[in-house]
């Protein structure tokens, strides 16, 4: 039976404007106590048990970005084209027991530099002396990276430093000195690569290469032929540069086998990070594709890889992947993987992916499943490289993120623009000369980094501006370490086009802490690959020696764990890439352990 | 104007036939499976599940208690595979909220017994000014060839020929390419550039099956065809100042403009008639089934 038509016409009025209502209300109960955030240090100490200070020009680091000037067919849209190339990663390249801090430039004729860490809270760049320095000269390209790793097993960390142009690879000559090895190596001769990482995936004892190509390697972006070169879709694209796995045969010389191997795409790679999500004993490759789906590289005994993305669930839906790093954020001795995307009001909201591995799909088979907006680490901005770690050492990984892609004129937008062209066909998407004119407007800019907590218990909690961390500058490349062996993780940040700062971390006394710092002698020396768990009060956390992770960067190769008011874990276990596994009882918490490879 | 033209008596015909009801959502869920398994156009099944789910039961329960019975659904259909298809968000309640207006501004905003927006065109529109931060339209491609957007412009093409809004579209397309050559001409941006957005799928939604829509459209075949050509104007001074989702605003604010005054236009014609011949005759509705408000229960 019909209700009174004026009382349903009221109600159905009321429930209009209800629905209506219903998201200002949402926003305003999720906005929770935003706008009365103040970096505060004693605020931040009592409330987070950490504060992060940017003290890079105290530290004596006075470096600012570059960005490279490509060809003048790239004018109208050369600050969104040339937007990446700033990337830190983190060394102690001469072993004096301090990480140091390498950090690339592009800008044509631009240095890269080399921060020794001096000891006394100051860095000098010594990368002229070194060697280091040179590497952007006309007709050579531009750097995008760096990653360390001994792949000699002579105790000195090399270093490959991969860019729009030709990779490099030089031989650390016992921490005095760098002696370029590229001809000898075989390395491929130009390569717009913005993602490489150092892992032995036979498990050889030796490190191997993976390179992965953004543009074709084909293109040279400062004397283009043809400006019909972008991606044919802004979620389907598959015409970037190939990939390359590089294996190391030993005596300096390497072999290309990404075919033989089981790799062979050209999505538009950015970011890469190996680990083994299976317990196999061998690191599976994980790759983060700009305009398009991840890739799950399973590592089938160091013979062949399997593309397993869609079967595991992170190759499904496409977006605009920056960043992989892996983290426990859980303490479950399993790794999740962050990959990082874009999210703009109104426009693009792709959400990062926190992908978890998720135990309830089909036993026995690696499945993951996306829980960023469950555990709050899903909108970041324009959002380019993060990294995992217990910033507080309170046991739990936490996770800085960084945002902003093209900061110029902050009142005008290019996204109205951009936004044409995505959407566009191939046809249209895929040439340059129809992208609309930047004019000096901003795309995603101005953007503030993230820096999210970890409760332990599933939620992470954006504390970035009381914490301490307010820049605005186009963040792209992260890495964490200790520098002054302190037992407290500093943060290191580079920008496009902007200056490198490094955010000095205070943490609130009275949680305790472990590290390690592993050395191979049956695994590759680096040790790159060995898996340590720490037990403690009935979890147990699991990080990895890594190779290089995040957006074109790589975090200290010693592991640190935060342990809470645990000043004496359980146990620690080290799997090593050899598959030696060794136990350390109920080690004293709030030391650095230095560990060699039983064997 | 009527729309009862007789299309021959076979199944396929009658399947094909403006009179069927089901025609609509049978197509526009063929061209939803072929993109998502080409393609995994959607956000996520579960979601575009769930955006149908609300906008049924809001359609089943206002239906009922507005009329008494129950409404047709295949309309609600349209609209939650309609949001489904068109939000993008990484979270699952704007998918619920957006099928939920959609609905009941179908119940609540009408005029002299019809609605005056297209359900999911409002809905879409409230929800883009309303909660930005969660939510975009769709805004990607047809994978990366150019052969899945010529079959879905051809399918659509035929699909609109068939129930007798082809003009509509063509009026919309042909307008928006002209002004698109005007904008290339005012902002001095490539003309490739001001054509591409129409050649993604979010427009071939658009043309085919929200500017079509029978019940929020005016009544002349004229008439129809100058309120597309306005969509694009609006859409045209909107994209001039630089507003993302235009089509969407043009349509929410062209589209109940003109059905007010057909509304009106309709009712002074009647009131003429009557007073002329002291007989009742309405001046009838168009009565095609292919969009996601046209509202094939009770409600209309």
């Amino acid at each position: 039976m019909p209700l009174n038509r004026t009382v349903l016409r009221a109600s159905l009025t009321a429930l209009l404007a209800a629905l209506l209502a219903a998201p200002v209300i949402y926003k305003r109960l999720a906005g929770g106590s935003r706008g009365v955030q103040q970096a505060d240090v004693a605020n931040a100490l009592v409330h987070y048990g950490f504060h992060l200070q940017e003290s890079a020009q105290a530290a004596g680091i006075h470096f600012v970005h570059t960005a490279p000037k490509l060809d003048a067919k790239l004018n109208h849209i050369m600050e969104q084209v040339a937007s990446m190339g700033a990337a830190v990663s983190i060394v102690d390249f001469n072993r004096d027991g301090r990480a140091d801090i390498y950090v690339v430039n592009s800008g044509e004729g631009s240095r890269n530099a080399l921060y020794e860490n001096l000891g006394d809270g100051r860095f000098r760049d010594v990368a002229e002396e070194v060697g280091l320095a040179d590497l952007n000269a006309a007709g050579t390209g531009a750097s995008m990276g760096a990653v360390w790793g001994d792949y000699d097993n002579d105790g000195y960390e090399d270093v490959l430093v991969y860019k729009w142009g030709k990779p490099e690879l030089f031989h650390n000559d016992g921490g005095k000195h760098f002696s370029r090895v590229t001809e000898q190596a075989g390395l491929p001769a130009w390569v717009n690569a913005n993602t490489a990482i150092w892992f032995d995936y036979d498990n050889d004892g030796k490190l191997d290469l993976f390179l992965g190509g953004y543009y074709r390697e084909d293109i040279d972006l400062w004397h283009l032929t043809t400006t019909r070169f972008m991606p044919t879709s802004f979620e389907y694209a598959s015409n970037g540069g190939r990939k390359y796995l590089i294996h190391n045969l030993g005596g300096g010389r390497f072999e290309e086998v990404s075919a033989k191997m089981g790799i062979d795409s050209r999505r538009w790679s950015l970011a890469a990070v190996a680990a083994d999500f299976r317990g196999t004993g061998y690191s599976d490759l994980f790759v983060a594709n700009d305009y398009g789906v991840s890739e799950l590289y399973l590592n089938e005994g160091g013979k062949r890889f399997r593309e397993a993305g869609k079967e595991t669930g992170v190759g499904f839906a496409p977006k605009s992947g920056m960043n992989a790093s892996v983290g426990d954020v859980l303490n479950q001795g399993k790794f999740a993987v962050y990959v990082s995307n874009i999210s703009e009001e109104g426009v693009l909201v792709q959400g990062n992916n926190l992908w978890m591995p998720d135990p309830s799909r089909v036993a026995g088979k690696l499945a993951f499943e996306n829980v960023a907006n469950a555990m709050g680490v899903e909108l970041g901005g324009w959002s380019f490289g993060a990294q995992f770690g217990d910033l507080n050492n309170d046991g739990f990984l936490d996770l800085f993120l960084t945002n902003g892609n093209v900061s110029l004129d902050r009142s005008r937008s290019y996204w109205y623009d951009y936004s044409k062209v995505a959407g566009g066909n191939e046809a249209i998407i895929s040439d340059a000369a129809n992208w609309p004119p930047l004019e000096g407007r901003s795309l995603g800019g101005y953007q503030q980094k993230h820096v999210w907590i970890n409760d332990g218990a599933g939620r992470f909690t954006e504390v970035a501006m009381m914490a301490g961390v307010t820049d605005l500058y186009d963040g792209r490349s992260v890495a964490m370490a200790d520098f002054d062996n302190r037992g407290v993780l500093d943060v290191v940040v580079a920008n496009q086009r902007g200056p490198l700062l490094l955010y000095r971390n205070t943490v609130a006394p009275g949680n305790h802490w472990i590290e390690f710092e592993l050395e191979g002698q049956r695994s590759n020396r680096s040790a790159i690959g060995a898996e340590v768990r720490v037990f403690w009060n009935g979890r147990v956390q699991l990080q990895e020696v890594s190779g290089g992770s995040g957006f074109c960067s790589q975090n200290q190769r010693r592991l640190h764990f935060g342990l809470g008011k645990t000043s004496t874990p359980d146990r620690v276990e080290i799997r090593w890439p050899s598959g030696i596994r060794q136990k350390i009882e109920a080690p004293a918490a709030d030391r650095l352990y230095r560990l060699k490879e039983p064997v | 104007m009527t729309a009862t033209v007789n299309r021959g008596s076979s199944a396929i015909g009658r399947f094909f036939s403006l009179e069927n009801r089901y025609l609509a959502p049978f197509l526009i869920t063929s061209i939803l499976l072929a993109s998502e398994v080409a393609f995994g156009l959607l956000e996520s099944f579960s979601r575009t599940l769930l955006a149908i789910s609300v906008s049924i039961l809001f359609d089943l329960v206002l239906g009922r208690l507005t009329y008494g019975r129950f409404p047709n659904v295949a309309s609600a259909y349209i609209t939650g595979i309609s949001v489904g298809i068109l939000v993008r968000s990484p979270v699952f309640w704007p998918y619920a909220l957006c099928s939920a207006i959609a609905i009941t501004s179908k119940y609540t905003l009408r005029w002299r017994g019809h609605h005056l927006w297209n359900p999911s065109n409002f809905a879409i529109s409230a929800i883009l000014l309303l909660a930005p931060e969660y939510v975009a339209t769709l805004s990607v491609q047809w994978g990366n060839d150019v052969w899945p957007m010529t079959i879905v412009w051809i399918l659509g093409a035929a699909i609109v020929y068939r129930v007798q809004r082809f003009h509509i579209t063509l009026a919309y397309v042909l307008s928006f390419a002209a002004l698109s050559a005007l904008r290339c001409m005012i902002t001095g941006h490539p003309l490739l550039a001001e054509l591409a957005p129409i050649t993604g799928p979010m427009y071939q939604l658009f043309v085919f099956f929200m500017i079509t829509d029978p019940k929020t459209t005016v009544s002349t075949r004229r008439g129809q065809i100058l309120v597309a050509f306005l969509v694009a104007v609006a859409e045209m001074i909107l994209r001039l100042a630089r507003v993302v989702d235009a089509p969407f605003f043009a349509l929410a604010i062209v589209g109940p403009s003109a059905m007010a005054v057909d509304i009106w236009r309709r009712g002074r014609k009647t009131q003429t008639v009557n007073q002329g011949n002291g007989k009742v005759a309405a001046a009838p509705l168009p009565n095609y089934r292919i969009s996601g408000s046209a509202s094939s229960g009770p409600a209309d």
